[in-house]
């Protein structure tokens, strides 16, 4: 093999190995990333039922409702906007009503959020930065209940702790 | 009053590094040898100093000192002993001390390997590690200083966030950190050749042992990680393609790529220019995986101890370093002797396809990392990038990877015969494809890529053993007819062979168990006692629900028995909440009940008043050969890090043992 056809061969591999990950790469951005949206945003959007998302908000007092066999019915507000969801699965430890919730699913045909992943915070001081900056958008970072200020967004905790799957 | 001194050692080693880092330099000028030398002692003063700043700071957490603000955050005096020990780096500022702790190591080890590495090369890398640790013991003393008093002094700390006070919290981050920063030496390495303009297979070989180092431990790290998230977090995952768990797996994958690159650089003198770029990209991705982890940018389920003021401090560190690095390389490698092509069908021809899918695979996950953020700041459109994209992108460029690794191995250098090596393996192949059917029948009906799976994991196995034989057998007319000469010669290969070999086998194992997790078996239901629950091959039944106490914990348990689906006792299982008063906190704590390799894994959900709890139970089939694979993956390493041939300049024993006695796997 003359040295011009070795570099060649060289520079044809990395070609090819570059041109598969590029292409996989952008083949899978347009398919697999997942957006993240507060209730508002989700009313103000139309987003289509059946289309992945991440759904985050505080979870609405008083919504939570156990069913059989670990089925759980809340409702995640951004107090501009409000939707029900509809999760099957263990609650992680630190799941409260009034506290910042990120949730993974899609909406059924009747407006249902179906969530197959929930993840909330596993500090007392934390939100989930995405929660914190659409409350803020809104314009309702305000004090929380019990006198307790609502966490700054950028919190001394990062921890989404424990993520609860279906 | 020991705060005060330790606090003081760590300003002394900032004041001694600036010296570490300037001798050599001065002495460049001056062409005074001995100064020089000087760096030396400097070198071991820097790690003497932060040794005993961090000696002070574990006192101060083991006394339970509450007058220093960072035991108080973060200590308790219920809490055990051993996460008195390890909650001082179980926080911002004391696992910062820790890194440089380790990077002081890394610094003195280079400076007494006297007789590994050239003089001027071991001097200019010190020089360059001691930057990095003149920076980074800066960033802690001006923001982040673990030995902050309070007055007055509280009579409690605030306790360790439960989630940490595990075993997991002793060794995975020292394991990490001693992979991560162990990196630094090949970075300082990288930069010296560049700043002495040399870099030839002399380097190679006084590289690969601290690369080898460090990326035995980031194995371990990495797998000691994913092994306490798998059972701490509670739903029985083991691997979430995290951004932080992908900061610690991109500096690995460059790193895997960099010690292939070392070896082709030090036998066949090519990949010079390459093998540099490698081990400063490694270490810069080890940075901005420190970045990632600590400016809470992304976010994650595993980060702890992260302070966003100080990100602006980080990521003026990261700039420097890699832009710094980056500036170097380009300014310097044009100088540098460009090494020989070589024939595509060889040993470095199957070394430079491992470096372009390892780089590749890596690109995929940067991206898959950093794209959210990217498009957060173009857009104000927040993203996640999930499994997805990561099983689609990495996946399949990992895959014509491990398919090349046998041949990889057997190829001969300079010119290999393609068809002979396919010859060699085609046990391997008729094995894994017997393996593969096999597997799928048992299983019909079942997942379809799995077994495919299983048998690539048999294929790198078996590849590797047949390696080690027909090496051993030899070939020609010196070609071995009876089992004891082969087995001697077994023992007489070098070690790197075997490691080479050891580690191939031990990614091999690792696939079978990622794959096996096809097979997982999930269920959940909420149970009354004497209720039962089956999973997979066996049927749990809820005895009891009750109290328990610990040491700074009150816990309610669920207890369960776990027998077979024939009615055939396995043993009792036990899962929890516990409730931390101190914080306030209640975590699960996860059942498992390990069989063999696999595993049932048990996770307690709501407690109801009626007495009934809700339960989640996973079967998960060979899910322990995940880690395994890793830590022999690691031993693999080990064994290589022992061969003879990269203790450069030690005493030659003539022969180590007399090859009878010898013992052909260690």
């Amino acid at each position: 093999m003359t040295r011009k056809s070795r570099r060649l061969t060289l520079i044809a591999a990395c070609g090819a190995v570059l041109a598969v990950a590029v292409g996989l790469i952008l083949w899978q951005m347009s398919g697999s990333i997942v957006f993240f949206r507060s209730p508002a945003e989700v009313a103000a959007q139309g987003v289509a039922p059946g289309v992945r998302f991440r759904l985050g908000g505080l979870v609405l007092d008083g919504s939570l409702k156990r069913g059989p066999d670990q089925t759980v019915d809340f409702s995640v507000t951004d107090t501009k906007g409000t939707i029900p969801v509809h999760y099957k699965g263990l609650l992680p430890d630190l799941f409260r009503e009034g506290q910042g919730v990120v949730t993974e699913g899609m909406l059924d045909a009747g407006g249902t959020f179906r969530a197959d992943t929930v993840l909330a915070k596993h500090d007392e001081s934390y939100m989930p930065r995405e929660v914190a900056d659409a409350l803020k958008a809104q314009g309702r970072w305000q004090e929380g209940k019990d006198g307790k200020p609502v966490p700054k967004a950028e919190g001394s905790e990062t921890s989404l702790g424990k993520r609860s799957e279906r | 009053m020991i705060v005060e001194v330790g606090h003081f050692a760590l300003a002394l080693a900032l004041a001694l590094s600036v010296i570490q880092m300037a001798m050599p330099i001065w002495a460049a000028y001056s062409g005074d040898e001995a100064l020089r030398e000087t760096t030396v002692p400097a070198a071991l003063g820097v790690f003497a100093c932060i040794l005993f700043a961090f000696g002070a700071l574990t006192y101060a957490h083991v006394m339970s000192d509450f007058s220093v603000k960072n035991v108080v955050e973060n200590s308790h005096t219920l809490k055990p002993l051993i996460y008195k020990f390890s909650g001082v780096w179980g926080n911002h500022e004391g696992s910062m001390l820790l890194w440089v702790l380790i990077l002081s190591l890394f610094g003195a080890m280079v400076a007494v390997a006297k007789n590994s590495v050239p003089p001027v090369l071991r001097t200019n890398t010190l020089a360059v590690q001691a930057l990095i640790t003149f920076v980074f013991v800066l960033f802690i003393i001006t923001t982040s200083n673990p030995f902050d008093r309070v007055a007055p002094a509280p009579l409690e700390g605030n306790d360790l966030n439960p989630l940490l006070q595990d075993f997991g919290l002793a060794v995975h981050p020292p394991l990490l950190y001693l992979g991560y920063v162990g990196f630094s030496i090949t970075f300082a390495f990288a930069a010296a050749a560049l700043i002495d303009g040399r870099i030839d297979a002399v380097w190679a070989r006084a590289v690969r042992p601290w690369t080898l180092t460090a990326w035995v431990f980031l194995t371990l790290g990495i797998a000691m990680g994913s092994y306490w998230a798998y059972y701490e977090l509670g739903w029985g995952g083991w691997w979430f393609w995290d951004p932080v768990e992908n900061a610690s797996l991109m500096p690995w994958i460059a790193g895997t790529a960099l010690l292939h690159s070392t070896v082709v650089m030090e036998k066949r003198d090519a990949l010079k220019v390459w093998t540099v770029l490698l081990a400063v990209l490694t270490f810069s991705l080890s940075l901005m995986g420190t970045f990632i982890v600590r400016s809470g940018l992304l976010t994650s389920v595993h980060t702890f101890a992260s302070d966003p003021t100080r990100g602006v401090f980080i990521l003026a560190i990261l700039v420097l370093f890699i832009g710094g690095s980056l500036t170097l390389f380009a300014w310097r490698a044009p100088m540098l002797r460009q090494g020989g092509l070589f024939a595509p069908i060889s040993r470095e021809g199957a070394l430079v396809l491992n470096n372009l899918f390892l780089v590749a695979a890596c690109a995929t996950v940067l991206v898959g990392t950093l794209y959210p953020l990217l498009l957060e700041m173009l857009t104000a459109q927040k993203i996640s990038v999930g499994p997805p994209f990561f099983n689609w992108t990495f996946v399949p460029l990992a895959i014509p990877l491990l398919l090349i690794v046998p041949f990889g191995q057997s190829l001969a250098w300079k010119r290999g015969d393609l068809a002979a090596a396919a010859q060699r393996l085609f046990a391997a192949f008729a094995i894994a494809f017997v393996v593969a059917i096999g597997t799928a029948a048992l299983t019909w009906g079942g997942p379809v890529m799995a077994p495919v799976a299983i048998g690539l994991g048999a294929y790198l196995i078996i590849g590797s053993v047949l390696e080690v034989f027909s090496r051993a057998r030899g070939y020609g007319n010196s070609r071995a007819r009876d089992l004891s000469t082969i087995g001697r010669r077994a023992a007489g290969l070098p070690r790197s062979a075997w490691g080479t070999a050891i580690a191939h086998a031990g990614v091999g194992v690792l696939v079978i168990g990622i794959a096996a997790q096809s097979w997982a078996v999930e269920g959940l239901a909420t149970l009354k006692p004497g209720g039962t629950l089956a999973v997979g091959p066996y049927v749990a039944t809820l005895d009891k629900v009750g109290p328990q106490t610990g040491e700074n914990y009150e816990e309610t348990a669920a207890f369960l028995t776990l027998r077979t689906a024939s009615g055939d006792m396995v043993g009792p299982v036990e899962t929890g909440k516990r409730f931390y008063p101190s914080r306030k906190m209640s975590v699960t704590e996860s059942g498992l009940k390990t069989i063999g390799v696999s595993q049932v894994y048990a996770s307690l959900g709501e407690v109801m008043p009626d007495g009934s709890i809700g339960l989640r139970l996973y079967y998960k089939p060979l899910v322990l050969l995940i880690w395994l694979g890793a830590v022999v993956m690691a031993l693999g390493g080990a064994v290589s890090l022992t061969d003879r041939r990269i203790r450069v300049g030690a005493p030659a024993k003539a022969r180590a043992k007399p090859p009878l006695n010898a013992v052909p796997a260690e």
